[in-house]
């Protein structure tokens, strides 16, 4: 039978070897995306067992239980656990299992990537719970407002455990940003072109793309706070010429989007059940596909609405207040497109249409008092109130708990291959359902009757006491809710029945294979021909098991799938890398580098910064071959070349995201020094660079000749080495000359600058020394130029880097 | 309004529901008319769920669900939202012109309250000001941020370091109010309260000539 030979010939290709070896050499996105899920499962109920202390304080006026000291890390960690470990990964988690199987492919795009960002995350959430384990968590909120997390009101390593921890899961969120957005944009069936792709990938698209630009102003805040904190490097103490609204405003350039992005995947899980539950094709593709791409696009326009009180013109306020009423309009297209389409079908109370519904009531609620919160003046009332602390949970646990429950029963057969037995979900829904509604609905009311957020005892007279009484105990009535649905998956995964291959009848890719799924998901890819193709084509699951789609049979044991351009025309087949010990040993040394910063034991830094560098050498050299193979034969009698020998390699298209991310950084940096220079009281212009036309003028000769050196006819990219380490000099030069970096926040400015243009020259220097050995070693031709064109890519970002730093430090000076 | 009429009066000292001032009115104001919208709103979303599961026989206009629900419904109430409260916002701005100032510095966990112009001496932990007038607080901070906030008077400003921020709050009639700090300042921050006195005219003057209240 030849399915089953195939299935035997791929399954020994793409599987993971059995034991610990398989464990730490996996990259099948299958597994990366069981144990993101898994995981963050685990931090959720970490974060639930510190709520539930929270509850327990809080139930009683001048309550006993904890002191402030234990209580303001509860309250701290809470949130960022909810926030870092559990929502954003939850979702990646999702989107790694999900994507390739609804996309009608093999692996996402850069395997080796999210086992990487996989590795990440453990260990930095691990770092994490370490610090609460050893009761020195992070006690400044999880916004860390400076000045109270700057070091003389935080001496502790307490805020050190946030900086760099959370930094340090913030690289797997990168990773898994670009995975998904090179995935989506490239690795899919042949002839789904991007108005086919089933909405789901359309709302992860779109969600991936904030990542990329909602992260870096985080980062970059956290690396500024925490070189104020380690070095003394002042960015926002106002002595010295910083500003600690600079750190409000990086955080909420990235907090506010963050929500968006938390819950623009959870409603793309509404849009992919909903329909089903419903039994019609979803109302209004098009303008649903507009309207979250109008979400993400507005979402980064009003982060100020987190700073009505900080101090902001009244009319700058009413710019924001608008930005922020408008992304009403893009949710509720949405909300109403859901309506619509269960009035056009036939809805059925299965489980997951349930806490669908529970997403509903709970959302639209959230989103309401989000509408009142986004009103100035209501919100010099509201702000930092329980009154706000239930809004956020509302939109929270609405707009993305909810949906992700739904989302759970929907799939869960996908990925057990099990139906349920027992009937323990409904009782899990009306739990969390009504012990949430208890918990917050009337912290609404608390918070207008005056109560302050992050407070851990509150006097009799204040008139708080039965509405924090009721809320906590609403608040062990959801945990127990949840405690149910853990107990029922739990059972479905061990007891419960085989269930037949499709059974809620959907029409999408995923429900195409067999489940649990194989690890190379199909056994050849589809021709798809319309938004649902398994609809009206009852027997497409046993055609591509029997080897007749794409890519049908198993060739030198390589990992085959195809690239397709933004129509669905096939490119060619990318040859993914296998396992490998790669990803965890580069994700330890990186994790080296995170611990000798918290431990202060700054002389191991480099070397472990060297020993990720070696292995990302290693990584990029693994790969590639020294023969051209030309056209090799794809099925359906077509052909098409390797990734090698294609003019837009997946690399090129992840460079070019990963660089997008990087910018933001550096743009986010740019936005600080005109923020500090203009706004910051205690500015110290006599402590700028004196500026110099001249470093400025060699910069960008040393950047042009970089650039055009570079652009040789045969691809040596290699010769613009010269031009580099003539901007790095010069870069290095203009910081010997400058204002010590810990004396005042324009000195600070001028050294992280010129840290970051030197950094970006050795990373292009390394690239640039790697071709150099690539091309000595055989493995570059002419058809196999990708390599040459990536690393020229990172050389002109570095050039460029290198011209806007010589400029962003001597023009304020020159300027003046 | 049960609830309502639970909050007015002294059993609820911090409550912004129980305005004693134009501004904290004025907002409470503006909370009850979004409170009666938002209800609507969402008797509406859930009716039209719940008519959802009733079997019959319909077509559905898309155009009415996506342009009509999706557009024109939340534009047309967002922007009567709005512009409302741009009126309201320049009304109760900081800094109206007449109003007298006084200053507020926080510290962990302390309050200091002095009354440049007059002859009173600073204050510790109670505000004193006239009643039926408008003051500006003029905040500033000795350390981390903190923020001012007396419920019944008027919103909330952030106290920040280097900065000074102005908040104009105003009691109609004398009595006692309420105030605490609204943003997380550390360990004592639940702790971080104050009290604001509002003098009738006489009892004022004789406060601002340098009396003890």
């Amino acid at each position: 039978m030849k399915a089953l030979r195939l299935h035997r010939e791929l399954s020994a290709i793409w599987g993971a070897p059995p034991g610990w070896r398989g464990t730490i050499s996996t990259v099948n996105h299958s597994d990366i995306g069981r144990r993101l899920i898994l995981a963050a499962f685990a931090f959720f109920a970490i974060g639930g067992v510190l709520a539930m202390l929270i509850r327990a304080q809080l139930a009683t006026p001048r309550s006993a239980f904890i002191g402030p000291e234990i209580y303001n890390q509860l309250f701290t960690m809470h949130g960022s656990i909810m926030m870092f470990l559990f929502a954003i990964p939850m979702f990646e988690g999702l989107a790694m299992y999900m994507l390739p199987k609804l996309l009608g492919t093999r692996d996402l795009a850069f395997p080796r990537l999210s086992a990487y960002g996989w590795w990440c995350y453990l260990f930095g959430g691990s770092l994490l719970i370490l610090s609460l384990l050893l009761g020195v968590a992070p006690d400044s909120g999880w916004f860390m407002y400076t000045p109270l997390s700057s070091k003389p009101y935080s001496p502790g390593i307490n805020a050190d455990f946030w900086l760099l921890g959370i930094t340090f899961v913030e690289i797997s969120a990168i990773a898994a940003a670009v995975e998904i957005s090179v995935s989506i944009l490239r690795v899919r069936a042949p002839g789904m072109s991007l108005d086919r792709m089933p909405l789901f990938a359309w709302y992860l698209l779109a969600t991936a793309l904030m990542m990329l630009i909602g992260f870096p102003p985080l980062i970059l805040g956290s690396i500024l706070l925490e070189l104020e904190r380690a070095f003394g490097w002042p960015f926002f103490d106002t002595a010295r010429g910083g500003d600690p609204l600079l750190w409000q405003h990086l955080f909420w350039l990235f907090g506010h989007p963050e929500v968006y992005i938390i819950f623009i995947p959870a409603a793309g899980v509404v849009s992919t059940v909903l329909p089903v539950m419903a039994r019609t094709p979803i109302l209004g593709y098009r303008i649903i596909v507009a309207s979250v791409l109008a979400l993400a696009f507005l979402s980064f326009g009003l982060w100020v609405h987190h700073m009505f009180t900080v101090g902001i013109p009244h009319m700058a306020l009413a710019f924001f207040s608008a930005a922020s009423t408008l992304v009403a309009v893009p949710t509720g297209v949405q909300i109403f497109a859901w309506l619509g389409t269960l009035w056009a079908g036939r809805p059925q109370m299965k489980l997951p249409m349930l806490y669908l519904i529970g997403f509903f009531v709970t959302f639209v609620m959230g989103g309401l008092t989000g509408v009142m919160v986004a009103v100035v003046p209501f919100d010099w009332q509201a702000h930092d109130t329980a009154f706000v602390t239930a809004h956020l949970h509302y939109v929270l646990v609405g707009g993305f708990v909810f949906p992700m429950l739904a989302g759970a029963y929907y799939w869960l057969p996908h990925f057990t291959g099990r139906q349920r037995t027992f009937r323990l979900g409904e009782a899990a829904f009306w739990l969390i359902f009504i012990g949430f509604h208890l918990t917050f609905f009337l912290l609404h009311l608390a918070g207008l009757l005056g109560q302050p957020r992050r407070i851990e005892s509150y006097p009799e007279a204040a008139g708080w006491t039965w509405i924090n009484l009721i809320s906590s105990v609403g608040g062990f009535v959801m945990a127990i809710g949840f405690a149910l649905f853990a107990i029922d998956i739990a059972l479905q995964l061990f007891l419960a029945r085989r269930a037949p291959r499709n059974p809620w009848g959907a029409g999408t890719l995923e429900w195409a294979m067999m489940t649990p799924p194989a690890p190379y998901n199909i056994a050849s890819l589809p021709r798809v021909g319309s938004r649902e193709p398994v609809y009206g084509e009852p027997d497409l699951a046993n055609e591509l098991a029997r080897g007749e789609g794409y890519l049908g049979a198993a060739r030198n044991g390589w990992r085959e799938t195809l690239a397709v351009d933004l129509k669905g025309q096939i490119r060619h087949i990318i040859v993914l890398p296998s396992n490998t010990r790669l990803p965890i040993c580069t994700a330890l040394a990186t994790g080296c580098f995170f611990v000798a910063l918290l431990l202060k034991l700054y002389w191991l830094a480099p070397f472990a910064v060297a020993l990720v560098a070696l292995l990302g050498w290693r990584w990029a050299w693994v790969l590639g071959r020294c023969e051209d193979l030309g056209l090799l034969p794809i099925g359906r009698g077509e052909t098409a070349p390797t990734h090698a020998e294609a003019d837009d390699p997946p690399g090129w298209l992840g460079s070019g995201f990963l660089l997008l991310a990087d910018a933001t950084l550096f743009g986010s940096l740019l936005f600080g020094q005109v923020f500090l220079i203009v706004v910051a009281p205690n500015w110290r212009s006599d402590h700028m660079v004196v500026g110099s036309w001249l470093v400025i003028a060699i910069a960008a000769a040393a950047a042009l000749l970089a650039g055009a050196l570079a652009r040789s006819a045969d691809m040596r990219v290699e010769r613009a080495i010269p031009g580099h380490l003539l901007l790095a000099a010069t870069l290095a030069v203009s910081q010997w000359q400058a204002p010590a970096p810990s004396g005042s926040a324009a000195g600070a400015l001028v050294g992280m600058l010129n840290g970051y243009g030197l950094l970006h020259i050795a990373i292009a220097l390394l690239m640039l020394v790697f071709v150099c050995f690539r091309h000595r070693a055989g493995f570059l031709s002419a058809a196999r130029s990708s390599e040459p064109r990536i690393a020229r890519l990172w050389s002109d970002y570095a050039a460029g880097v290198g011209v806007v730093v010589a400029l962003a430090s001597q023009l304020p000076a020159l300027l003046r | 309004m049960f609830i309502a009429s639970a909050l007015s009066g002294c059993d609820a000292p911090l409550s912004a529901l129980a305005p004693a001032g134009p501004t904290a009115s004025a907002i409470a104001e503006l909370w009850w008319i979004m409170l009666a919208g938002a209800a609507g709103i969402l008797a509406l979303v859930l009716g039209l769920l719940a008519l959802s599961f009733r079997r019959r026989s319909r077509t559905a206009p898309e155009r009415l669900w996506l342009i009509g629900g999706g557009i024109i419904f939340p534009i047309t109430l967002l922007t009567a939202l709005l512009a409302a409260a741009i009126v309201l916002g320049e009304r109760s701005i900081p800094a109206r012109a007449g109003a007298m100032e006084v200053e507020a510095e926080s510290s962990q966990y302390r309050w200091r309250f002095s009354y440049p112009g007059t002859g009173a001496l600073p204050t510790d932990e109670t505000l004193h000001i006239p009643a039926g007038r408008p003051v500006t607080v003029a905040l500033s901070t000795k350390d981390v941020i903190h923020s001012f906030w007396v419920p019944r008077l008027g919103g909330k400003m952030d106290a920040i370091p280097g900065h000074v921020n102005r908040l104009t709050i105003q009691a109609s009639v004398p009595g006692t109010y309420f105030g605490l700090c609204a943003e997380y300042c550390g360990v004592g921050h639940s702790r971080h309260g104050f009290q604001v006195i509002a003098h009738a005219p006489a009892e004022w003057r004789a406060f601002a000539a340098g009396g003890r209240p």
